[in-house]
């Protein structure tokens, strides 16, 4: 319902028939999608416990204990048994889940932030423009993420703050290309023609017209590079080049754990469960945005 | 099997599409008949149906998102209760199609004389270089130039028009007795688009071929049609010769048709005569006569009741209560 | 239908003022010119240009609809784009009512202003993320009305065009049929009360009935608001409905130009002739037995020589192929470029002298 300040000698007592916005119908579409509210459930779980972790847990997660190094799951006390170092697996999974978590998603937001830009720009300027700016995200993008992250991190050491630059930098790329094909594509749309037709300026434009457009899909593709993100941050953390024990990190874990494969098989995999369920969830999510968003008329 | 019987009978045939949220009737009680080297126009708007009853007579709808009801029956086989394996038999040799894009039926890392010498071998066993014999005089017939050369050509290389061609000699590889026609001529050239309807007509002449043309241009109907049904919101609502049916329409929605075709009849300046409101929305149809809306001579009777087909004279039939008050000239 | 009064939307006929006078055409083009570089092999060989618009002249009188017909790879579309400067021309000028486009006395955003275009896809001409005020509102907002003066302008247009606002203004283009976003491509390009719109295949794509309703409604409109029309169609028949003069176009180039009725009832270049007997006869006793022309229209990649027509015309001649026929207009805005029309330009057909010709 609106009331608006309208001439008198107009139309009276208006009420205008509003339609149900873009992202009203997408979440709509989206909650008829049970596999994607489960896994956004999962989600929704898993940020509950990297937020509340510390309360949650029924353990110190520093508190070694040379006694009860490796307990198999169902030990008294010890639901999930313990890692090397006596210290409680539940424990150390739930509080690692926030440090998990924030070296996943962060250098994927980072890298939505600059990346978009970058490929708007590219995708929308056209011409020698955008062949500088893909050329040189090319260079970047003929690297395997791996290898890329880990060189990055070679060069700039070890430690928290520096995987997360270099993660971010392997992100650029890909979401630069995909923002560029998807402005390229929505530029050559009549609607941009038009809004030239009218004698709007670029930025004008682009404001206006498609980043409204472009921002949807672009952030549906970086939610599926979260899952990647994950693994590679736990790739790091693996290879020493990321999180320092003894902080709890689910890659790190796997790290430290790898020995104990031969006496408690089942504990040492439970951080690559962690890793699987998460990648999962945010894959399937973006899979259900996706759907959601394909709005057909 | 005599010459007066129908070549094709498409009785009632309904065509239901469950898909979507709720189920829509896109054709209603579709009754058509047409002859042996008979070329029958379905003539409509969106939402009319046209496409989808001919699509059904090959059966090209998804099984599991459409259903089927009534009959159709092309040379006494009735293509709705046809087992899988004699409907690829039936598709091609009996029946078969062509398309307003060509660029969209035609594979597209195939030549073109590939494509047809597949076609003919599906259904008949011969030789390639036979195959590729008939694939000639085919091209010959539909007159490409330099047919030889063109074989060898993949769809790209050709122009709208010799695709065209090269889609209706694909489609009579296996000597069909019906061909199907939807909106082949659309996307042409008006240049282009004559000689593929004289084309057809000459086809039709020299093979004998029954031909069903969907289209929403008059024109072309006109030049190529015998008889013509329209069709609207899913079912036919005038049918009858062409001559008929330009000379004398009745039914409402044909002859508002008529008159808002901008010709050169109508002086400069004048402004057209309109059917208002828009075409009709197939999957919330109102009770009674789709018409009634949009039509000046609607009464409170005509959206009571679906009105049945009244004959007007052997071969023209008109679905509408308000006869009476349409037997002037347009 | 309009139960807005005239204050509201503060029209004057031309909101900008008619700067030539009556006998100043509003548009006249000079030689335009835009070829396509096909691209380039890796040896930086080209494989050629698309000579899509290859010198064009022709003017656009005010008041008038000035029909422009022609087939695959005429250049109609790119002409239009050209115009409104989608498209940058390699070579030519645009005058707007006497003055240079892109000049310093008329800059390329106030030309904006004064045209404006009609595109064919009416789906893809509006942004569907906006709702349908917020599409016809944003013109005029660029050229600084403020925000819900623009709206009330764009209510009221969308009013005009037959679409009551309580009922679209707020919805999105994907909830409308096509002949209503049609509709309201129209009203967005009222927005800023323009003196010429083009309409580039505006109602190719609509249903028949639909195509009627607007065609009724760009004629109420040209009265009411005083414009200017070029209507780019494919549709002879809807051509001949609604234009003054028609402009045929063949390869790049104007092949004849002139009054609708005259050059309907008797045209003079062969592919006119060609073109208009192409139209399917409406008297099912009277059925076209003849293709007029065979083949297909070629690509403006490599024209032939001399009068592109030459290769497919039935009165072609050896002069044909070596002499390019210039079109000229005379004052009533008629020509026809063909060389059986020039005075003794070497064809048997020619006209001997000026009075011959007359």
């Amino acid at each position: 319902m609106m009331n608006i300040a309208v001439n008198p000698a107009k139309v009276p007592a208006v009420v205008f028939e509003k339609s149900t916005g873009y992202w009203q119908n997408v979440s709509q579409r989206f909650m008829r999608d049970r596999v994607a509210v489960f896994a956004a459930i999962v989600i929704l779980i898993l940020f509950a416990m990297a937020i509340f972790g510390n309360q949650l847990a029924p353990h110190d997660p520093f508190a070694a204990s040379i006694m009860k190094r490796l307990k198999p799951i169902g030990f008294p006390g010890h639901w999930l048994g313990t890692d090397e170092l006596g210290r409680d697996m539940l424990t150390r999974l739930i509080v690692g889940t926030k440090l998990s978590l924030f070296m996943g998603i962060t250098p994927v937001v980072l890298a939505f932030c600059i990346g978009s830009v970058i490929g708007i720009i590219a995708g929308y300027a056209g011409g020698a423009v955008n062949t500088l700016i893909m050329r040189t995200i090319d260079v970047f993008y003929a690297f395997p993420s791996v290898l890329l992250a880990i060189a990055l991190s070679g060069v700039l050491g070890a430690g928290i703050t520096n995987s997360l630059i270099s993660l971010t930098i392997v992100f650029i790329p890909p979401i630069a290309r995909v923002s560029e094909s998807v402005t390229t594509q929505i530029r050559s749309r009549d609607f941009v023609d038009a809004a030239r037709a009218s004698g709007a300026n670029a930025f004008t434009i682009v404001r206006v017209h498609v980043l409204g457009n472009v921002l949807g899909p672009i952030f549906v593709y970086a939610t599926s590079l979260i899952a990647v993100s994950m693994i590679l941050a736990s790739g790091l953390s693996f290879l020493g080049l990321g999180v320092k024990p003894p902080e709890p990190e689910w890659g790190l874990m796997l790290n430290t754990l790898r020995t104990a494969i031969y006496v408690q098989p089942w504990i040492a995999a439970m951080p690559g469960v962690m890793i699987f369920i998460t990648s999962i969830a945010f894959n399937l999510l973006s899979d259900g945005l996706r759907t959601a968003m394909e709005i057909k008329n | 099997m005599s010459v007066e019987e129908n070549f094709v009978d498409i009785r009632n045939l309904s065509v239901t599409f469950t898909g979507g949220r709720k189920p829509v009737k896109a054709v209603s009680g579709v009754n058509l008949k047409v002859n042996r080297g008979e070329v029958v126009a379905l003539i409509g708007e969106s939402g009319s149906g046209k496409s989808v009853t001919l699509r059904s007579i090959l059966r090209l709808h998804n099984p599991s998102r459409s259903k089927l009801e009534g009959q159709i029956l092309v040379g006494g086989q009735d293509v709705v209760a046809m087992s899988s394996g004699t409907l690829s038999d039936f598709r091609g040799k009996v029946a078969s199609m062509i398309f307003q894009e060509p660029l969209l039926a035609l594979d597209p890392v195939y030549t073109v004389g590939e494509q047809i010498i597949e076609a003919i071998l599906r259904h008949e066993s011969m030789s390639k270089s036979e195959a590729r014999a008939r694939a000639l005089s085919l091209f010959e017939r539909v007159r490409i130039p330099s047919p030889e050369r063109r074989l060898d050509a993949y769809p790209h290389e050709m122009s709208g028009g010799m695709r065209q061609r090269a889609m209706i000699s694909l489609a009579l590889a296996s000597q069909p007795k019906l061909l199907l026609a939807d909106e082949p001529t659309t996307a042409l050239d008006a240049t282009v688009q004559i000689q593929i309807l004289l084309l057809l007509r000459e086809l039709q002449r020299e093979l004998g071929l029954s031909v069903i043309f969907v289209t929403h241009d008059l024109g072309a109907a006109v030049e190529v049609a015998d008889r013509i049904a329209v069709m609207y919101a899913g079912r036919i609502v005038e049918e009858g010769s062409t001559r008929t049916l330009m000379r004398s329409p009745r039914h409402p929605y044909t002859r508002a048709l008529l008159k808002s075709l901008a010709h050169g009849s109508v002086s400069k300046g004048t402004r057209l005569e309109t059917i208002p409101g828009s075409p009709p929305d197939v999957s919330a149809l109102p009770p009674g006569c789709v018409f009634a809306d949009r039509c000046s001579l609607a009464l409170e009777s005509c959206r009571q009741t679906i009105p049945e087909i009244v004959t007007i004279s052997p071969g023209h039939g008109a679905r509408c209560l308000r006869l009476d008050q349409t037997d002037q000239p347009v | 239908m309009n139960t807005h009064t005239t204050q509201s939307m503060d029209i004057t006929p031309h909101a900008h003022a008619d700067v030539g006078g009556p006998t100043q055409p509003l548009l006249m083009v000079q030689d335009l010119i835009k070829h396509f570089a096909l691209p380039k092999d890796i040896l930086g060989r080209s494989s050629g240009v698309v000579r899509a618009v290859d010198g064009i002249d022709f003017a656009v009188r005010k008041g008038e609809t000035l029909g422009v017909v022609g087939e695959s790879g005429c250049g109609k579309s790119t002409t239009a784009r050209l115009l409104m400067n989608l498209t940058v021309p390699d070579h030519g000028d645009i005058i707007f009512d006497g003055q240079s486009v892109g000049s310093k006395e008329l800059s390329l955003k106030e030309f904006r202003r004064q045209a404006q275009m009609v595109f064919q896809d009416s789906y893809a001409s509006l942004n569907p993320r906006l709702t349908i005020e917020d599409s016809v509102a944003f013109a005029p907002q660029v050229h600084g009305v403020d925000k819900q003066a623009a709206i009330d302008r764009a209510r009221d247009l969308l009013a005009r065009v037959g679409l009551d606002p309580r009922r679209f203004a707020e919805r999105y283009p994907h909830e409308l049929s096509g002949g209503q976003r049609q509709r309201v491509n129209i009203a967005r390009a009222l927005a800023l009360q323009p003196r010429l719109i083009i309409l580039d295949e505006a109602v190719s794509a609509l249903d028949k009935s639909v195509e009627a309703q607007v065609l009724n409604l760009l004629l109420d409109l040209k009265e009411e608001f005083g414009l200017t029309y070029v209507f780019i169609s494919h549709d002879l028949n809807v051509v001949r409905y609604i234009s003054d003069r028609v402009m045929v176009m063949y390869l790049g180039q104007v092949v004849e130009i002139g009054d609708c009725e005259t050059l309907f009832e008797s045209p003079r270049h062969p592919y006119t002739r060609a073109l208009l007997s192409s139209v399917p006869s409406m008297d099912p006793d009277n059925r076209t037995e003849e293709p007029p022309l065979s083949g297909d229209p070629p690509n403006p990649i490599n024209p032939p020589s001399g009068c592109r027509f030459h290769t497919r015309c039935v009165h072609a001649e050896s002069v044909c192929s070596t002499t390019m026929p210039k079109l000229v207009t005379d004052a009533q805005g008629t020509g026809v470029a063909c060389l059986m029309h020039v005075v003794r330009s070497g064809h048997s057909a020619a006209p001997l002298s000026e009075q011959e010709a007359a």
